[in-house]
């Protein structure tokens, strides 16, 4: 009895020292935005993907680029301008003629010159800068990332990019912000060296080279939803969770068969097993 | 394997075949008529879960590199790519992945299996150790393949895990530039280490072979630890174990699934979603789960050198275990004092995975700061890891070769049937049950 006693006192001590262990300061925890993909059932929201895209393409491409999205993708089964209609989203005029818009630098197959042609269905999202060097040079030394895989490369990738695009505040008085530099609670980072207020009272976040990029009205909704910085925010961080897990719908779908399935086999088996032990002691 | 076999060739081709080539027999033997005790409990059916495992990983992995592109440049690209546009893609690239973490918690299950029951006593030491191989290598394949997508924790990962081997004096540096084939973590390292992850995995296989060819000479250890005394005692494998393992491993594979389906990214890092860069450190560099209770022990000693070879004798101590407990009683069913240092050592193991994810020096109570001892704050998770590696490291070194001289263990039962009839629930009707016994 003592001996259970005992080790039944050090897993309580573990279980109350684990939560106690967060790590004190850093970024805040993001935003409990909800958004319609989430959970075992949750589907992307066609309509709000549209949006995301727009505010994508009229904002967030002038400085960031999709290097592993091509233009097919936003006509695939669950992509945002998919049409049952055209199967192959190559065919998809409205992803043709979205593609048709830019121009792709190309080499002409009969001279070899560089030449810019309008784009296919097949091309990737051009990238805004040549090179990295360019895209620096361009952002005061800062080189904006790829969005392609954003929303996995954070932790609760959808909800950080919300709450990023929606929490610049105004640095606290105290905090010198260096040129260039915003302050951002939602940013990781560490600005204990920028802080001239008392040390047990640093505030969370970072900085971050990126100026706040929406405005409200901003980007006008053809579906009429009304444009103010949230709504922009929370649409573009769905349309970069689709972009990141572009077949998570098709994953569940195929997950809730494969449970069922899974569930079915397993009850089988144990009143197999039930029935052929029967006759043992054990 | 061993043994009387009751193999009885039915057809002519068989009859054929058993006279030049028994394959049959051996299949017959080893998975059909093998006598299995009657008593085994579910933690026996981990064993049959590996295999399942390592098959998985087998069959996805090879598909994998068949898309897959071992190049610097193109790996992470090429990866998103199998993810995107190969046909269910994301499926067996997410089975892969989070494979290999399954691996891992079916073989942490089957260990501590092993360490509870008294499977590595005589006459089943080779087997043990076989297992410590096949542990070994696993350790090794799991690390290359989390190298081969070549995102952040991927390149900085195989930066401080290659770096580790510098510590050797002399030879260190020589056999780092050797590992990397170069000066630096790079292309020749990312070529080598796939082609050794594809290698690995095929000689687990064969040493699994060995493993169960090991099993079937002495036969399965059981609960009670008491060797098979007659065929009362046993169960021809199937169908007894054949139904029993099979549902224990669909059970498996429902949690492998809501992992899969729902939950892809949940066991590993979101950081290998950024493409490597050697020119950017990531803020915290942690390995897999799998690996943080080594990696606590690494961190615990202050010297790079000592780190380094205290984690690794974390693994080599297991290949002397046989050697290391004294006492005779396989079963810590019956060894009450045993059995509260083997649950402290599994919270040791636990809580040195809980801080081989923690920054040294972070307190491990919030906001109380008690005295420096030596190079940290007392309160701070790499005292805790140094006490948790003092306490994995006395475990095998000193409690077990000391408490089976000292202990006394509760009376064994003569057989293992014994304690099955004797069960309230088989007794006879009528019979009076003594209240003062339970069970």
């Amino acid at each position: 009895m003592l001996r259970k006693g005992i080790a039944l006192a050090a897993l309580g001590l573990a279980i109350l020292a684990a939560p106690a262990a967060q790590a004190a300061g850093g970024a805040l925890p993001p935003k409990d935005v909800a958004f319609s993909f989430e959970g075992p059932f949750g589907k992307f929201d066609q309509a709000e993907l549209q949006r995301g895209y727009k505010v994508y393409r009229e904002v967030c491409s002038a400085c960031h680029s999709m290097n592993l999205m091509y233009f097919r993708n936003l006509g695939q089964k669950g992509g945002p301008f998919y049409d049952p209609k055209y199967k192959n989203p190559n065919d998809n005029p409205y992803v043709k003629s979205i593609a048709k818009d830019y121009q792709i630098k190309d080499i002409d197959s009969e001279t070899g010159d560089v030449i810019d042609r309008p784009g296919t269905s097949a091309d990737k999202f051009p990238s805004p800068f040549p090179n990295e060097a360019a895209a620096r040079a361009s952002n005061g030394g800062a080189y904006p990332p790829d969005l392609s895989v954003m929303a996995k490369a954070r932790h609760h990738g959808p909800q950080y990019i919300y709450s990023l695009l929606t929490g610049y505040k105004n640095p606290p008085a105290g905090l010198k912000v260096g040129t260039g530099q915003h302050y951002n609670p939602y940013m990781a980072g560490d600005v204990t060296a920028a802080w001239t207020g008392p040390h047990d009272k640093v505030p969370p976040g970072g900085f971050i080279a990126m100026a706040p990029p929406l405005a409200a009205g901003q980007v006008s909704f053809d579906d009429g939803t009304k444009s103010t910085i949230e709504q922009q925010s929370k649409d573009v961080a769905a349309f970069i969770a689709w972009a990141s897990e572009p077949k998570m719908e098709e994953r569940k779908a195929f997950g809730l068969a494969a449970m069922i399935y899974l569930f079915i086999f397993a009850g089988l088996l144990y009143a197999s097993y039930r029935k052929i032990w029967k006759n043992v002691a054990h | 394997m061993s043994g009387h076999s009751n193999y009885e060739p039915k057809t002519g081709i068989e009859r054929w075949l058993d006279t030049r080539l028994p394959v049959v027999r051996l299949a017959y033997d080893s998975m059909i008529d093998f006598p299995t005790p009657k008593n085994l409990n579910y933690w026996w059916t981990f064993g049959g879960i590996l295999a399942v495992c390592l098959g998985i990983q087998l069959v996805t992995g090879i598909v994998l590199a068949m898309h897959y592109v071992p190049h610097v440049d193109h790996a992470f690209a090429s990866v998103e790519r199998i993810m995107r546009d190969v046909n269910y893609g994301w499926l067996i690239r997410y089975m892969h992945a989070n494979g290999a973490s399954m691996f891992f918690i079916a073989v942490y299950i089957h260990m501590f299996r092993g360490l509870y029951y008294g499977s590595y006593k005589a006459p089943r030491e080779v087997l043990w150790i076989l297992g410590c191989v096949i542990y070994l290598l696993m350790m090794a394949t799991a690390f290359m393949g989390y190298v081969l997508p070549w995102g952040q924790m991927s390149f900085h990962g195989a930066v401080v895990i290659t770096n580790l081997f510098g510590a050797l004096p002399v030879v260190g540096e020589a056999i780092t530039t050797w590992l990397w084939g170069g000066f630096a973590v790079d292309n020749p390292t990312l070529n080598r280490f796939f082609s050794l992850h594809f290698l690995l995995p095929f000689m687990i296989a064969g040493v699994v072979g060995l493993h169960i060819w090991a099993l079937h000479v002495p036969g399965n250890n059981n609960p009670t630890g008491v060797n098979v005394k007659s065929k009362e005692d046993t169960v021809p494998f199937h169908p007894y174990y054949t139904v029993k393992d099979g549902f224990a491993i669909v059970v498996f594979l429902i949690m492998f699934a809501t992992f899969v389906f729902y939950n892809p990214n949940a066991l590993g890092h979101a950081d290998n979603y950024i493409p490597g860069n050697p020119l950017v450190t990531p803020a915290h560099i942690v390995p897999e789960w799998y690996f943080l209770p080594f990696y606590a022990i690494l961190r615990a000693v202050p010297d790079k050198l000592g780190g380094v070879l205290l984690m690794f004798g974390a693994i080599a101590v297991l290949f002397v275990l046989p050697w290391l407990d004294t006492s005779k009683v396989r079963s810590m069913r019956y060894r009450p004092t045993a059995k509260l240092y083997f649950f402290i050592f599994l919270l040791a193991c636990l809580v040195l995975g809980y801080c081989g994810g923690q920054l040294p020096d972070d307190h491990v109570i919030p906001h109380l700061s008690t005295f420096k001892l030596l190079d940290a704050d007392l309160n701070s998770f790499v005292w805790l890891s140094r006490i948790a590696t003092l306490y994995y490291f006395a475990y095998f070194l000193v409690i077990l070769p000391v408490l089976g001289l000292t202990e006394t263990p509760l009376p064994l039962p003569e057989s293992i049937s014994e304690p099955v009839l004797s069960h309230p629930a088989n007794a006879p009707a009528g019979a009076a049950a003594s209240p003062e016994k339970r069970g």
